[in-house]
């Protein structure tokens, strides 16, 4: 019997919904300090003075520092910026965007904290402020004089585009659109205490992704061998690619530690949150199509232009990846893009849900229905007529991604009869004939994802103890992914165990020195396959030595109920017993050589009251596509989960900031996150295409419900209007938005 | 200033600041670390508790303000490693949690509901829920939950046409033949290195 | 976030809450429900160094009927007013208009009187009550005084009530047999209207359209005049001041505020 493929509940929720699960901030400390951070309130400012004198003597401080008082050496936090843009631990002369820290107050009591913080004196000599990113790319205004230049890094973004490239198209289209500036938000905000033990040792607790990754930040920042670090990775609130590796607070935090000589800890409110955590998306794109009347798009251009924030992070990075992923799932002869990263006096940019290919995919679709819009043909059947066939595969597309394998008419088909598209359009017809108030609009998209980007390798552990239970080590980080039951269930399916009492542990350096994390959907791909493959090496090892026990041939074993059985027979030893005579324990390092491309189809169906604006999403009818399904119910919580951020995406979120950089967002009163209210259910369609990468044939799921639903849902509410002559909204569609498009095209 | 309050049927008391919110009375004073604080604007809900049954925020309250009154947090509900009580259960059987942090107080905002309105239909439950957030399970999982926990069957109240294509219930001790898997090493394209060794 | 230190106090009667707000003035603020005043406080937005809890007092949480008038304590929760019957019946604008207050855990907490003490023109009760016509009952050190809902608010964030007096109840027309409706729009559930009209028994309240709740003037005396549903509603914009922000454009307000002013008409007298 097999447990792979079922809907089995999680072993973690017993906890989680009993005592709660525990957090950063949960964990006693004994003896710790409460650090707060001051922060700037402006965007681009010299630091004048620092007076912490009053501060000094407020109830319960221990200490008040500045960078003055700190040892910690500015910090590159993308090896491929500019190496001017380097970001101090605590500001010393400028400040650079507001929410930058530039003093650290540590008190005996948490409410001790903000009243002596309040009483920190800054003075700031304002400096001229660059918000948009075009401003920045005119260099009038620069953030760091010593680079010479607001340009970060880029992607081909020097070299001049082919001034001939749409020549032969029937048809070209140019639009500029904006994939706007996001917050990651996840519940938990940043958290990390630190203490230092007798040995010289320090102990790291963090809210992060990836464990390895943020002990080797941490001691690289704090100038100490990364043996000297053992991080602890507690239960984690949520991450979605914000909680990548370490931030520079976490060392802060270490380091003040060391200095007073006693455990740190540091949780951070909401609105610094906001500020301090890092954005996400946050591109401009000059997109062309250019094709014939018959449908077929021959030629796309892309032009990126990323805001990297005030000091350059992971968002220097993914426009590499949009670039990578633009031609998406199109078969287009003729495709060219760059990509220009640019400092802006805001708060860093980095990877959320999607990093990177959403982008990309809101990129292509926009075109792709401009194009339809241009030629008159239904945004379907442009799609249909542009796709990579399924016998193309494996292939490398135009825009260099080695593509494993993809269905994607098929995909395409299968929303499009489950919403049955062809009735929808009728009624939307009926509507606009009717000239109803509420109209009706469709949108459809069509998306490839890459995942496992560059993080193909994973390390497990599997060990049988004489008691009977498992323990399974693994290189991955969960924040609500479920790896303890589904990793428990791969290990299952080998040794026939009850996954009750198979334990998985991750995030302890200590304990498991080498990992890659989660992010990016890589996990089961890579270290779950590993945990597969180091259980059926476990097996084989068990079988080894039971041979010699049971005085049997390999080949007559079989595993029953965590015992090797001679076939047949009553004769068997348990894995337990075999364990209490040899340590019965496996490492192993699983990689697949390549990033995998799951893939899918999303209609949307919205509902447009053309009076005031208002959108509701009526139905979303998807496929996400990632292989086979090893627990369709985390895998349904996955879907789910990108499918409502893509929607709030389209729809509510958007980072603001004013033209002095003040954030105009920086509360969940203001940030649009949406409750259940604004959310309808979802409509999740089975597809299971197999990728060779892997044994299991598995590819990465966590990701692709934002990168399918933010273009069909944009696309949707711009068809329900495109009657009016609307042709483009830029996102989210706030009803204010919706309303003055329609007004602007009377 | 001395407060006394009932946290979970037992008797709590300390002597705090006037400005202590009870949310940090539950976790810093009594100890209890389940509800959680998510924002600072009384927007999230992940600090939801019930005072004298009725679900409040325990972010936006004064200990102070409850002296003598009687909370009931998500710890109140189940002791661990006894059976949940009806509404966890149901979250934990329709998947309704992933990272855990808003749970506690979406658990306990579900209670309230379900106090008020014991059979809800589907959007009773998302208005109903309106004041608390998500960002992991995007709430499709939750309501069903919360249709669960009221005895209603989560498949006829949710809606038509939501699920399709795959098996409801996973068969006690696994399939046949595992869907969609099929494992040979001819398919394995990668390298692997493995070590039998002891225990760390 | 957390407030900055204060003293606190909890009378146990109405009278011990007066004499603290006489004694103590500007430095003191009253809590009720708490959800106005405590998200101010905690970020430091206001820092009173005394709070008087007068969340407590059942002498300021009921609903009777008397006379032609619903009086309502102003210590009475949304949520009261969402669920009780006997405002389904004698008010049932103030039950549906309730019932868009925030989320459930705020209903549970904020009063009536806390709402129309705070005097925020984009909160939904106060505009519902000046539709509604009434009275707020003031008490103080000089006793009780009635001032009619339509000189009550004097500015943002600002009414009649001297700094010593407290709102203590809520006198409503009865209005269960008039046509009533109430449009609030938002962009999430719980968010605060962006713009919100309330109308019952041909009077018209608005939400967010100025510094105060408003009445659409010029609406009424339009439908008083026997002018069609769409031609008064075309009005409703008149003498109103509307707010920019990221929700809306002042342009964009009165576009709304006319359509949903028809739309309440209309359900109103369906």
């Amino acid at each position: 019997m097999s447990i792979m493929g079922t809907r089995v509940v999680r072993t973690e929720d017993a906890a989680f919904l009993s005592r709660g699960a525990r957090y950063t901030d949960d964990l006693e400390l004994v003896g710790a300090l409460h650090l707060t951070l001051v922060r700037s309130p402006v965007a681009h400012a010299r630091i004048a003075s620092i007076d912490v004198e009053e501060a000094r003597s407020a109830p319960g401080v221990v200490a008040v520092l500045t960078a003055a008082d700190v040892d910690l050496t500015p910090a590159l936090l993308y090896e491929g910026a500019d190496k001017a843009m380097v970001r101090p631990f605590l500001a010393s002369e400028v400040v650079r965007f507001v929410g930058e820290p530039v003093a650290a107050v540590l008190t005996e009591e948490a409410y001790q904290g903000q009243d002596a913080a309040d009483l920190v004196e800054v003075d700031y000599d304002p400096l001229p402020v660059v918000v948009g990113i075009k401003a920045a790319a005119t260099d009038e205004v620069l953030l760091f004089p010593d680079a010479g230049t607001n340009t970060s890094n880029g992607f081909g973004h020097d070299k001049e585009f082919d001034p001939d490239f749409f020549d032969g198209c029937d048809v070209v289209v140019t639009r500029e659109i904006v994939n706007q500036r996001l917050a990651a938000a996840p519940l938990e905000t940043r958290a990390a205490s630190a203490e230092w033990g007798q040995d010289g040792r320090l102990t790291l607790w963090c809210s992060t992704q990836g464990a390895q990754a943020a002990r080797d930040e941490v001691a690289g920042w704090l100038g100490i061998d990364a043996e000297q670090v053992h991080v602890i990775t507690p239960d984690v609130g949520g991450g979605f690619g914000a909680k990548i590796g370490a931030d520079p607070e976490f060392a802060l935090v270490a380091w003040l530690a060391r200095h007073v000589g006693r455990p740190v800890r540091w949780n951070e409110t909401r609105s610094e949150n906001m500020t301090g955590m890092v954005h996400g998306r946050a591109q401009l794109h000059t997109l062309t199509i250019g094709g014939n009347r018959d449908g077929k798009v021959l030629a796309y251009r892309l032009d990126v232009l990323q805001d990297g924030g005030a000091y350059p992070r992971l968002g220097g990075l993914l426009p590499q990846l949009t670039l990578l992923m633009a031609p998406a799932v199109y078969d287009i002869e003729r495709v060219e893009s760059r990509a220009r990263v640019l400092v802006t006096n805001t708060t860093s940019v980095g990877a959320y849900r999607g990093a990177g290919r959403p982008e990309a995919t809101v990129a292509i679709e926009r075109a792709m229905d401009l194009f339809a819009a241009e030629i008159g043909m239904d945004p379907a059947e442009v799609r249909r007529r542009n796709l990579l066939a399924p016998e193309a595969f494996p292939l490398v597309t135009k825009g260099g991604a080695p593509y494993d394998s993809g269905e994607y008419e098929k995909a395409l088909d299968a929303v499009l009869e489950a919403s049955g598209y062809a009735a929808l359009r009728a009624e939307q017809a009926a509507r606009r004939e009717r000239g109803d108030i509420v109209q009706l609009g469709l949108g459809v998209s069509v998306f490839v994802e890459i995942t496992a980007g560059g993080v193909f390798s994973e390390d497990a552990a599997v060990e049988v103890h004489p008691d009977g239970s498992v323990t399974v080590l693994t290189g991955t980080s969960p924040h609500g992914q479920g790896h303890a039951t589904a990793w428990a269930m791969l290990a299952n399916e080998h040794l026939d165990i009850p996954i009750e009492k198979i334990t998985v542990k991750h995030g302890d350096t200590d304990l498991i020195p080498r990992g890659l994390g989660t992010m990016g959907s890589r996990s089961l791909q890579t270290g779950g396959v590993a945990v597969y493959q180091a259980a059926g090496e476990l097996v084989e090892l068990a079988k080894r030595r039971a041979a010699d026990v049971l005085e049997a041939s390999v080949d007559d074993l079989v595993i029953e109920r965590g015992a090797v059985v001679v076939k047949g027979t009553d004769s068997s030893v348990t894995l337990s017993d075999l364990a209490a005579r040899e340590a019965l324990r496996v490492d192993s390092n699983f990689s697949s050589g390549a990033p995998s491309f799951p893939f899918g189809a999303h209609v949307a169906v919205v509902e447009v009251d053309v009076e005031s604006g208002k959108v509701v999403v009526d139905r979303i009818i998807t496929v996400d596509d990632a292989g086979p399904i090893l627990n369709p119910l985390l895998a349904e919580g996955q879907r789910h989960g990108g499918i409502a951020q893509g929607i709030a995406q389209a729809l509510l979120e958007e980072v603001v900031y004013d033209e002095d950089g003040n954030p105009l967002t920086a509360t969940f009163a203001d940030y649009g996150i949406p409750s259940a209210a604004e959310l309808p259910s979802f409509t999740l369609l089975d597809m299971a295409t197999p990728t060779h990468l892997n044994p299991l044939g598995v590819k990465g799921v966590g990701e692709a419900g934002t990168i399918g639903a933010t273009p069909a849902v944009q696309s949707a509410v711009i068809d329900a209007l495109s009657h009016l002559g609307v042709r483009h909204i830029d996102m989210p569609l706030t009803p204010l938005r919706v309303w003055e498009a329609i007004e602007g095209a009377k | 200033m001395k407060v006394e309050i009932t946290v979970n049927g037992a008797d709590t008391s300390a002597d705090v600041e006037p400005r202590l919110l009870l949310a940090h009375y539950l976790r810093d004073v009594v100890g209890l670390k389940a509800t959680n604080i998510g924002c600072d604007t009384t927007s999230c809900g992940a600090c939801t508790v019930l005072l004298d049954g009725e679900s409040v925020k325990s972010c936006t309250l004064l200990a102070a303000q409850v002296d003598g009154q009687s909370v009931t947090t998500m710890e109140g509900l189940s002791s661990e490693g006894d059976d949940l009580h009806p509404v966890p259960a149901a979250f934990r059987t329709e998947h309704g949690l992933q990272c855990g942090f808003c749970t506690p107080g979406m658990v306990m905002a579900a209670v309230g509901l379900l106090a008020e309105n014991p059979k809800p239909t589907e959007r009773e439950i998302r208005e109903g829920l309106e004041g608390n957030l998500c960002r992991c399970t995007g709430y499709h999982n939750i309501v069903r939950a919360v249709i669960a926990a009221s005895g209603q069957d989560p498949d006829t109240v949710q809606g038509a046409a939501i699920h399709q294509g795959h098996a409801e219930v996973a068969p006690a001790g696994g399939v046949q033949a595992a869907p969609g898997f099929s494992v040979s090493s001819a398919a394995h394209a990668s390298a692997a290195t493995s070590t039998e060794g002891n225990a760390a | 976030m957390i407030p900055v230190g204060f003293a606190y106090e909890r009378p146990d009667t109405l009278e011990g809450a007066l004499a603290l707000l006489a004694e103590h003035g500007e430095d003191a603020k009253v809590l009720a429900g708490g959800h106005s005043l405590l998200p101010v406080m905690k970020l430091r937005l206001a820092a009173p160094e005394l709070v008087i809890d007068i969340g407590r007092l059942s002498e300021l949480r009921y609903l009777r009927v008397e006379g032609d008038e619903l009086a309502i304590g102003a210590g009475s929760r949304h949520h009261d007013l969402e669920t009780l019957d006997v405002v389904a019946a004698e008010a049932p604008l103030l039950a549906a208009v309730a019932r868009t207050v925030g989320d459930p855990q705020v209903r549970h907490r904020g009063t009536l009187g806390g709402s129309l003490a705070h005097a925020d023109p984009a909160s939904d009760l106060p505009a519902a009550i000046l539709a509604t016509g009434g009275t707020i009952v003031l008490r103080g050190p000089r006793g009780e005084r009635r001032v009619p809902i339509t000189e009550f608010f004097t500015g943002l964030f600002s009414t009649a009530a001297e700094p010593d007096e407290l709102v203590v109840e809520v006198r409503v027309p009865r209005t269960g047999s008039s046509g009533w409706a109430y449009e609030k729009f938002t962009r999430r559930a719980n968010d605060w209207a962006i713009v919100g009209v309330a109308v019952v028994d041909g009077r018209v309240g608005l939400v967010n359209m100025g510094s105060t709740p408003l009445r659409a003037s010029a609406t009424e005396a339009a439908l008083a005049d026997g002018a069609s549903t769409a031609a008064a509603a075309a009005l409703a914009d008149q003498g109103t001041d509307p707010p920019a922000d990221l929700a809306g454009t002042p342009a964009y307000r009165r576009h709304l505020v006319r359509v949903l002013t028809r739309r309440a008409l209309t359900s109103a007298t369906r």
